[in-house]
């Protein structure tokens, strides 16, 4: 899409300042997540560029806003309920997802539309009204679990914001394993059993390596959704589970210190990750579906 | 005529085949089944509990039951004020709710509707102890027995036969005034005799000794009932025949009698206890509010009240919900607009460059959408504060004065901007994937006939791309009407959505029937765009990543 030879001056100049008005607009996208970096190592409590930093004098950068977060017992705490809920939670909409998405790939499911439709509903209501009907039915919920059946009371916190987040990362499985199998060669499971493997041995030795990208890819968004979830936790869950994000947003909220960017940063590091394994997975499944016949 | 066609074992091949479908059909079912009755019970039930709640109003009901009688028949326009046998009533519904600390929870609902009844109710129940000693403290100087709680026990302890019925119908006023449970062991039945005698006193008598089996764990045998029995008693009294009586305390119970000891007028008591009482006011507001099932959530939620003589509007200058409902809409509006604005330009440009070049752009766009909302919220934050980076760099270039620092928080410009931010991602990938299936050559045709750049982008290239600005404007319009966590750290007062209000209504007013009505009419417009998203895109359309 180069520009021709023969181009007129106002041709010129309408390329050029379109460039720039895309970079502007990247710039825009990308900017608030670089400001973010150099600013976490700030020596001081601010929120902006000292002096110091902009004259890059290492006296004006520190690791102190990190030493904080792996020191301070409320982020601690905050960091241990967070990989203790996104994986739990996770594991339960992949595995419950999986299961349902190969069963809707079937050629005859009656219903299949209302079936699907709620299957996806979590991702359609918007969260702040999941949290609220959440708030109303898993407050009686964990009454009823700690009266009748008698269960401890941390432990049916995170019961409630571990179920509350597997239904919300159960329509991402649905979305991304269900694409997978589209292109999922049916043949392959009949020449499995035609060879004489049972239904278990064909799903897991035949149709699962297969799928797995796709489960893979739907476990990180699944995960990504605990991970980043603020709103439920919020309302469904009490002080001992809060997570990274609720922390986070406390402190935005109250009184603002320079950890969270400390913490921003650690999570773009990790959001970059889960991008490229996603990426990579997605090239990957692109592949192998291009090499499968039909 | 050609035979039926059979299968390898002898069976006809349809019904073989039949089978088999069905066979095929359960087991998808079944596949399906462990996650749908997860999705059932998770979500679906508790959005329904929302639904629910949004017209649910037993409280009024569970807590003055016989006031609720009472007033069924009073007609404001006709009387004055609502009978003695109301205020009766009122008085031995309203001491079991402050016994049982219920009544300010009352007063909070009602208050929703007609202010100051809050303070009415909760002033009212400290008071009525005062009422009820008008006759518990003469008869108790009567006859100290009175005093002892196992006067009381004897006298209304099933000797012979139980009523049952009074007690049920006293287990579930408690169960439904404490919401808790009153199936635990009672020691105590109430003797069906006297309780034909003494009706009114075997109600409240049996209530509290439900109250304190159940709620304190106590036995009702060994303790002092609450005061309010002795007017219950003395009312009775005044009608009872107890000339065939036999049974335990009757000689105490003629004596008493007898005395004719005084019973408060309910009437003056009220009154006495504040004027309100006295005017039509509470009366109304409880008559109206009485039903199980109300309207009146709704109604609040869009600044209006449900009174005795229909709805009535609020004043326009007091519309704050309905202010907030056109806000959130002409916001949500103005962000999809900036995101369109913004997000085109650069979906044209990576639909049209190289595929090498434009994947590696593409990350710029999937960076942002991968990162945590809060750490771009918190990094607007940043960015926007009045000492933050923007007015930093803003002064450093001599474009603003050091004490002229711009606000660009807690408004609506940093909820628009930041929000535009997170959602841009949003519109950018439905209207790449439709930018990419837009053939170039239709392009050169156009320019090749004559046409000039703009024409032919403005009359080949634009109507194609449609349906991609189409699917990502729905998307982000839906998500921007139900944010919550962005507007409330960056916009201040001015620049919440109504999703905050519903936020603060659940933790901090505790109104949750009007949160939970609010919730509905956002999620009903919700589900409405939604099915327009459906027959404009299809669900099925939608891809991640």
């Amino acid at each position: 899409m180069g520009l021709p030879p023969y181009a007129t001056l106002g041709q010129r100049i309408w390329y050029y300042s379109f460039r720039v008005i895309c970079g502007l607009i990247f710039f825009f996208l990308i900017a608030p997540i670089i400001v973010v970096m150099p600013l976490s190592f700030n020596a001081q409590d601010f929120f902006t560029f000292t002096p110091e930093m902009l004259r890059l004098d290492p006296a004006g950068y520190s690791l102190k806003h990190y030493e904080d977060f792996f020191t301070n017992p409320q982020w601690q705490l905050a960091m241990k309920n967070s990989l203790i809920i996104a994986p739990i939670a996770t594991i339960i909409s992949v595995s419950l997802g999986t299961l349902a998405a190969i069963g809707l790939s079937q050629s005859h499911v009656p219903l299949k539309g209302t079936i699907m439709a709620i299957l996806i509903s979590p991702m359609i209501v918007p969260l702040i009204i999941s949290a609220t009907g959440m708030f109303f039915f898993y407050s009686s919920l964990g009454n009823w679990m700690e009266s009748t059946l008698g269960l401890d009371k941390g432990f049916v916190g995170y019961v409630k914001v571990i179920l509350a987040h597997a239904v919300l990362g159960i329509p991402f499985v649905i979305i991304t394993v269900t694409a997978t199998l589209v292109g999922f060669d049916r043949s392959l499971t009949r020449a499995a059993a035609n060879m004489g493997a049972g239904p278990v041995t064909t799903f897991f030795r035949v149709q699962m390596p297969l799928i797995l990208p796709g489960v893979i890819s739907g476990g990180l968004f699944a995960f990504i959704t605990s991970f980043d979830e603020v709103v439920v936790v919020l309302f469904v869950g009490s002080a001992s589970q809060k997570t990274l994000p609720w922390q986070m947003f406390i402190g935005l909220r109250e009184q603002i210190s320079p950890t969270i960017l400390a913490v921003a940063t650690i999570l773009v590091v990790i959001s970059i990750c889960l991008l490229t394994t996603v990426e990579l997975l997605r090239r990957r499944s692109e592949r192998l579906r291009g090499m499968s016949p039909g | 005529m050609a035979e039926a066609m059979l299968a390898a074992d002898g069976t006809p091949l349809k019904r073989s085949l039949a089978r088999a479908l069905r066979r095929q059909k359960l087991r998808a079912l079944m596949l399906i089944a462990p996650l749908l009755i997860f999705v059932l019970i998770t979500f679906i039930v508790p959005i329904g509990s929302m639904l629910f709640r949004s017209v649910e109003n037993e409280m009024v009901g569970n807590t003055l039951p016989y006031t609720v009688e009472a007033l069924a028949e009073w007609d404001a326009d006709a009387e004055p004020l609502p009978s003695e046998d109301t205020f009766q009533a009122m008085f031995f519904d309203m001491f079991l709710a402050a016994e049982a600390k219920r009544h300010t929870r009352l007063g909070t609902r009602l208050n929703y509707e007609t202010t100051g009844l809050s303070s009415l109710f909760r002033q009212s129940g400290r008071q009525l102890d005062d009422v009820a000693d008008i006759s518990y403290e003469p008869l108790e100087d009567f006859d100290a027995a009175w005093d002892d709680g196992e006067t009381w026990y004897a006298l209304m302890n099933a000797r012979q036969t139980a009523d049952d019925a009074l007690m049920a119908q006293q287990r579930a006023r408690v169960a439904a005034l404490t919401d808790n449970e009153t199936n635990s062991e009672v020691n105590f039945a109430p003797d069906a005799e006297v309780a034909a005698l003494l009706p009114l006193a075997a109600r409240e008598y049996t209530a509290w000794a439900v109250y304190v089996a159940t709620q304190d764990g106590r036995d009702p045998a060994t303790r002092d009932p609450w005061e309010a029995v002795a007017p219950a008693l003395l009312i009775d009294l005044q009608t009872a025949d107890l000339s065939g009586y036999a049974g335990p305390e009757a000689d105490r119970l003629r004596a008493v009698q007898a005395a004719n000891l005084p019973v408060a007028n309910f009437v003056d008591a009220f009154v006495d206890m504040d004027e309100d009482w006295g005017t039509q006011v509470p009366w109304e507001t409880i008559q109206t509010h009485s039903s199980t099932y109300t309207s009146g959530y709704f109604l609040n939620a869009v600044d209006a009240q449900k009174t005795a003589d229909g709805v009535s509007w609020q004043p326009e200058d007091k519309q704050i919900l309905i202010t907030l409902f056109v806000r959130t809409i002409w916001m949500s509006l103005l962000i999809m607009g900036s995101c369109i604005l913004l997000g085109y330009p650069i979906a044209w440009l990576l639909a049209n460059l190289p595929m090498r070049k434009a994947n590696l752009l593409l990350i710029l766009v999937l960076l942002p959408f991968w990162t945590s909302l809060l750490v771009r919220t918190s990094a607007w934050k940043v960015m926007l504060q009045q000492q933050g980076v923007i007015n930093d760099v803003l002064v450093w270039i001599g474009l603003v004065a050091d004490d002229g620092r711009l606000i660009m928080i807690n408004n609506q410009f940093g909820t628009i901007v930041s929000m535009t931010h997170i959602l841009l991602p949003f519109m950018i990938l439905p209207m790449y994937s439709v930018m990419q299936t837009i053939q170039p050559s239709y392009l050169r045709a156009a320019k090749s006939l004559g046409a000039t750049n703009w024409t032919a982008f403005w009359r080949v290239y634009f109507p194609q791309s449609v349906p991609g600005i189409g699917a990502g404007s729905i998307l982000v319009f839906i998500l921007a009407i139900g944010y919550y966590i962005t507007p409330e750290i960056v916009g201040g007062t001015k620049g919440v959505f109504i999703s905050n209000r519903i936020a603060y209504h659940i933790s901090s007013s505790l109104n949750w029937g009007l949160a939970a009505a609010l919730g509905s009419i956002l999620l009903a417009a919700v589900l409405i765009l939604y099915w327009a998203y459906d027959k404009i895109v299809g669900i099925d359309n939608v891809k991640l990543g």
